[in-house]
């Protein structure tokens, strides 16, 4: 780091490959979702029996992890936001299984 | 607060020399005009320099020690006798209640932040945190959050359900004064100082480090001060939701916690010790970095296994937060779970074992010299080991079950929290007093602070080993006279606390006397102690701008490997330079025209307006209103107000006659 | 908090090296590290909020219980409305990082009059629960479901208010540093809480209690 001198800031070229690629890719995710979503709706009106709940539930991940990678650029950015957010994520999602669990959520019919 | 400051070349000057006649300050946001150079008191109040910033920190932190010693105190005196009449059985409640939490949350946490404010940067090589105005905010926001807490006092009590506070042993039912909302709120208030202090920190800590300093090359007090940023992102909204679950409860009636309605008693239990677990090592490891500081320079070796005691950091850090619920061994968890928590328990004993292998290891074969700071050092790896082994008894769930709630577990947390983070804290005091403040200590009273510490702490926690034994339970207002040796070890005890208190008296007289003296031995050299790291490269007390020239580092200790290296003819250490050479080294490539973040009010405007809607909340709902006005009001001014005042807020332009004026106020 | 933590953010930017990319050690913005970490941590904070309701949301020994109150063909709208807000909202960072700082204002409006919407979708909801019988302390699964939607609606609230702020503060000109970092901030916020949504209507809505 250096406080010395007025630079003329470099760190934006960064940006410029978003510009690459147009818009039409963010409106692919976008559609992608909202067939997601409908496949989720629609689950929960038929009947599948045991496969329901993990099919949603990979549903449920895949959306989060297209919105998380597409349009929140994770997939193109730093590896560090990578670590910071997903070591979040992972964190919460064990320590509350391991809560939940301890309430025998997971052995209830 | 230096706003533009020339390159300097008299390394003895002291900060805060000479006051710039001509910085005029210009409308910032459109409200106020701009604190650009203030002086006195608004000097500190406005300040965004991380120097000042932890000083206020440590100065704040330490008058909640008091408050929470005389808290202990108190407790103490009423145990000191059977059927004790110092308290009643009320008072009694809200006195440990509020003694535990003045302790853990608004005196160790912030005297950690006070360290971590203030050394950080200059240990990285840095001119100040990430987010200076951010950093002013987390401070004033602790402070609101800290008096908050403690207002409940004045009306109509403290909160009395323990500091883990128990729902729905604290709800509306059990607990129907405000103490407990005061606390909740207050909690919620220093919740947010600590996550936005602990995200400032992991992003200086990974983004100003100064050319050359890769992480492995970070002091070790640095890497325990990051891994502990860490568990506070991570920790604190747990926290955060369970005050909310406790506050909706007792204000809106939320059912939360209401055991008619089929609530789980255990819910509250389980999110605090999530929580509450990884708090520990928040208290600890700060103090595990002052300890890993100063053995080195006090052995005249380098840490033992550095890489090791910062992994052993960083796994303590993980593997913490899989342990929370052997808190909870006598709540009826089920088998599985106690089986699955104690040995997870069992585990993390490992990486802190690791740790106190390094540092003895450090020592082994050193020099060792006994100053103050090392003899806390020592004291912490002796005390703090006690604590751990008495800790690894409740890791043991059967024989957890007989210590649950009795002295034994009192003494257990003692030893560490005392034992650990209060003497790694005291060690730092007197390792940095130097480097912040320019003087040297005393030695002699130094010594006596310590040996009557060690005395006072040992004569007041180790009794309470035995009468928990003996079955004396925690949070217990009286006892009766029947048996002989409760009483007995009731009383020395309480005698210990004497030592205690002239301990820490001396520590006080310490300070005053070392600021009154006019010897000039006080003063403090460049490099009292032969130092190592970064933070002893600059001037004592450091200007504003920390370094004149940014170093470049190329070693783990760089300023150690700046003053010696080995002579290749003998094979021995030499040294090659002195600190004095090492500065005037700096200085002739000091850099010019440094800028530095300026004063500004809209961190103090925010945190005031959080109070204003713990009032609302407790009190009456338009203050709500008011907070929230005032809140969106300085966050607008703050978004709006350019961290660094702009060039024509200056007139004229400051001098560029290489002249060595500093611009401070 | 979030927004104390997002009006630094949006300042800290300047240019003298305090938090610019380019001068930092490892060449990244301070301002979206803190933002990654601001989210990594909120991670824990609705995991919390999720994990109570899932413990609660079968216990209801008066009033209603999910299944009697739940419309899903409503919240699938309202949701299909959030989702799109994420769209209109990667828009605008991208015109915004093409400098098309008109375009971007445009389409954060768009965005947050979205987001208005869901939030309107909302408190109909809630009021429509409440006439069938749940309210706040009604049960269990009332309190921890108001609690957990009731956060997650204000976070879309502080998320709409962050839009405004920055699209008026763009209009006179008062966004100090690098305004496309600014909304692209904004947008990592906006995402987070929609993406929250997408759990919390997989796990709330549709899983059957
Ligand atoms: C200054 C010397 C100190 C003395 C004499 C002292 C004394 C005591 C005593 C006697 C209790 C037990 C009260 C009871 O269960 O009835 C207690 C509780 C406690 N103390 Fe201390 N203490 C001291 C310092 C500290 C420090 C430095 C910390 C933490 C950093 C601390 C943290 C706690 C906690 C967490 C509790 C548990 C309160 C509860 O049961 O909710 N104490 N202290
Ligand atoms: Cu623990």
């Amino acid at each position: 780091m250096s406080t010395t001198v007025e630079h003329a800031t470099t760190g934006h070229d960064s940006h410029d490959e978003h510009a690459g690629h147009g818009n039409s890719h963010y409106y692919l995710v976008a559609l992608a979702l909202a067939i997601l979503t409908g496949l989720e709706v629609l689950l929960s009106y038929v009947d599948i029996g045991k496969a329901f709940l993990p099919l949603l539930m990979i549903l449920m991940m895949i959306k989060f992890v297209m919105v998380v990678l597409e349009f929140m650029h994770l997939r193109k950015d730093a590896k560090l936001f990578h670590y910071l957010f997903w070591s979040g994520f992972l964190l919460a999602i064990a320590v509350y299984i391991g809560f939940l669990a301890t309430f025998k959520f997971f052995l209830q019919p | 607060m230096a706003i533009i400051e020339q390159p300097r070349t008299d390394v003895a000057l002291p900060a805060g020399a000479g006051a710039p006649a001509y910085v005029t300050p210009k409308q910032a946001a459109g409200m106020f005009a701009r604190p650009v150079a203030p002086k006195g008191w608004r000097d500190w109040v406005f300040t965004v320099d991380h120097k000042k910033i932890g000083i206020m920190y440590g100065v704040v932190a330490f008058v909640f020690f008091l408050i929470g010693g005389i808290e202990a105190g108190l407790i103490r005196l009423q145990l000191a006798a059977p059927n004790g009449k110092v308290l009643s059985a009320d008072q009694y409640n809200q006195m440990f209640t509020m003694h535990a939490t003045t302790m853990v949350f608004l005196f160790v946490m912030p005297m950690a932040a006070a360290f971590a404010n203030y050394f950080v940067p200059l240990q990285i090589g840095a001119r100040d945190v990430a987010f200076p105005r951010m950093n002013a905010f987390s401070l004033w926001t602790f402070v609101a959050g800290a008096i908050f807490v403690n207002l409940s006092w004045f009306l109509g009590g403290g909160a009395d359900g323990g500091w883990f506070m128990y729902a729905p042993n604290s709800t509306k039912m059990f607990s129907p004064g405000h103490g407990v909302d005061f606390w909740a709120f207050g909690l919620q208030i220093t919740g947010i100082a600590s996550l936005v202090g602990a995200i400032n920190l992991i992003v200086t800590c990974i983004n100003m480090r100064a050319p050359g300093m890769s992480l492995f090359k970070m002091p070790i007090f640095t890497w325990m001060v990051m891994v502990v940023q860490f568990l506070l992102v991570f920790a604190m909204p747990v926290i955060t939701v369970a005050l909310f679950l406790l506050s909706f409860s007792r204000g809106f009636g939320g059912a939360f916690f209401d055991v008619k309605q089929g609530a789980d008693p255990l819910l509250w239990q389980h999110l605090f010790w999530i929580f509450g677990h990884p708090e520990v090592y928040i208290l600890v490891l700060p103090s595990f970095g002052i300890v890993s500081e100063v053995l080195p320079v006090f052995s005249r070796k380098p840490l033992f296994g550095y890489k090791f005691v910062a992994i052993s950091g960083a796994a303590i850090g993980f593997v913490g937060w899989g342990v929370w619920a052997h808190h909870m061994f006598a709540s009826g968890l089920g088998p599985i779970s106690v089986l699955v928590f104690s040995m997870a328990t069992m585990m993390i004993a490992v990486p802190t074992g690791v740790k106190i292998i390094n540092w003895t290891l450090t020592m082994w074969g050193g020099k060792l010299k006994f100053t103050t700071a090392m003899l806390f050092a020592i004291g912490l790896i002796i005390e703090f080991t006690i604590g751990g082994l008495s800790g690894v008894t409740h890791a043991v769930a059967p024989s957890d079950t007989q210590q649950t709630d009795t002295y034994y577990i009192v003494a257990h947390f003692h030893y560490v929290l005392f034992g650990g983070a209060i003497f790694g804290l005291f060690s730092g005091f007197y390792y940095w007093w130097p480097k912040v403040f320019g003087r040297l200590l005393n030695e002699a009273w130094g010594k006596a602070n310590f040996w009557l510490m060690v005395i006072g702490m040992n004569l007041t926690f180790g009794p309470m080993h035995i009468i928990g034994l003996q079955g004396q339970p925690r949070r217990m207002y009286q006892y009766d006279e029947s048996n002989v040796h409760t009483r007995f070890w009731n009383a020395i005890s309480t005698i210990g606390v004497f030592f205690l208190t002239i301990g820490i008296l001396c520590f006080i007289v310490n300070v005053v006397i070392t600021h009154r003296s006019k010897n000039p031995k006080v003063k403090a050299p460049l490099d009292p102690w032969d130092a190592r790291s970064l933070e002893w490269m600059t001037s004592s007390p450091p200007a504003a701008h920390n370094f004149d020239a940014i170093p470049t580092v190329h070693e783990l200790d760089e300023f150690f490997h700046r003053k010696y290296a080995v002579d290749h003819d003998t094979d021995e250490i030499k040294q090659i330079a002195t600190a004095e050479d090492i500065m005037a080294e700096q200085m002739a490539h000091a850099e010019k025209d440094i800028h530095l973040p300026s004063p500004s009010y809209w961190p103090l405007v925010v945190s005031i307006a959080l109070p204003i809607i713990g009032f609302g909340v407790i009190y009456s709902h338009i203050f709500i209103a008011v907070g929230a006005a005032v809140a969106i009001m300085g966050i607008f001014g703050w978004s709006m107000e350019p961290s660094v005042a702009p060039k024509d807020d200056f007139e004229p332009p400051a001098p560029t006659d290489g002249n060595i004026k500093e611009l401070t106020a | 908090m979030s927004t104390a933590a997002v009006a630094e953010h949006g300042t800290s930017h300047d240019d003298h090296g305090h938090g610019g990319h380019g001068h930092t050690s490892t060449g990244l913005s301070n301002n979206k590290l803190a933002m990654w970490l601001f989210l990594g941590s909120e991670c824990l904070l609705f995991g919390g909020l999720i994990s109570t309701y899932m413990l609660y949301r079968g216990r209801h020994v008066k009033g209603p219980g999910p299944d009697q109150v739940f419309s899903i063909p409503y919240t699938s709208v309202s949701s299909f409305v959030l989702l799109m807000s994420s769209l209109t909202m990667v828009l605008a960072v991208a015109e915004a990082q093409k400098k098309n700082i008109d375009k971007a204002k445009l389409w954060m409006t768009v965005t947050a009059v979205l987001g208005a919407t869901f939030v309107g979708g909302q408190i109909f909801e809630f009021t429509e629960f409440y006439r069938k019988g749940l309210g706040y302390t009604t049960s269990l699964f009332g309190s921890s479901f108001y609690t957990l939607t009731g956060f997650h609606g204000v976070h879309v609230t502080v998320g709409i208010i962050m839009l405004m702020a920055v699209v008026g503060m763009l209009r006179v000109d008062k966004v100090p540093g690098d305004k496309a970092e600014v909304i692209e901030l904004v947008g990592l916020y906006w995402h987070f809480v929609d993406v929250v949504w997408i759990l919390i209507f997989t796990l709330v809505y549709l899983i059957p209690a």
